[in-house]
């Protein structure tokens, strides 16, 4: 079983595809990865060796912040924002989109479940 | 799209000219400006700066980690009040 920065690889995946569960590492740090540590994109993450296991820890642990410390920064970077009060951090807070998207309606990533008005007067025709 | 680098950053020049001066005289002064588009440069930290938001100056005191945000950021232009019959919004 592989496990690497603290994340179970799927063991019958090929070896790009296998690294992508870890958070921080899409396709193409994937197949960048693979390439310095000298593995082929198309071995099975259970055919790695001891040693290609190793090559691939050192090169993603010197160049890649993943998991735990991603995540750490990218709170800290919204926290800032937040703390100086400018226009992104007052979004972040109140929950609403950061770059100007409309917010009439849609949005629905940002503002969570509809929720909807109770007993709204309908228009009288 | 991102600024060019080899361009310095966006101030304008009266606003460049007029933070020069009071970070020089030591006078802490409010400075008015209407250039929202002007970069906050390392200069600027310290002061406070009277943005118009196109109704009143809102004061902004710089910190260090305003440096490279615009002026504008820091007030806002909009306001909202929460909805109608939304009261826990009415009361703040």
């Amino acid at each position: 079983m592989a496990r690497i920065a603290g994340i179970d690889l799927p063991k019958n995946k090929r070896g790009v595809v296998g690294l992508t569960y870890i958070f921080g590492i899409g396709p193409s740090r994937a197949s960048t990865i693979l390439k310095a540590a000298g593995v082929d994109e198309n071995t099975k993450v259970e055919d790695w060796n001891d040693d290609e296991l190793a090559a691939i820890r050192l090169k993603l642990g010197e160049e890649f912040k993943v998991e735990g410390a991603l995540r750490s920064e990218i709170q800290t970077n919204i926290k800032r924002l937040m703390d100086i009060g400018c226009y992104r951090g007052i979004r972040h807070r109140s929950g609403l989109p950061l770059r100007g998207q409309r917010t009439k309606n849609n949005s629905r990533t940002r503002k969570g479940k509809r929720k909807t008005v109770a007993n709204k007067k309908k228009a009288v025709k | 799209m991102s600024r060019s680098l080899k361009k310095p950053p966006f101030i304008h020049y009266k606003l460049a000219s007029r933070v020069e001066n009071t970070q020089a005289g030591g006078k802490k002064s409010v400075i008015k400006t209407w250039s929202r588009a002007s970069t906050i440069t390392p200069d600027f930290v310290g002061l406070t700066i009277a943005v118009h938001n196109g109704n009143k100056f809102i004061p902004v005191y710089v910190t260090e980690n305003m440096v490279g945000h615009k002026l504008g950021e820091f007030s806002p232009t909009r306001t909202f009040r929460g909805h109608s019959g939304n009261r826990k919004d009415k009361k703040r």
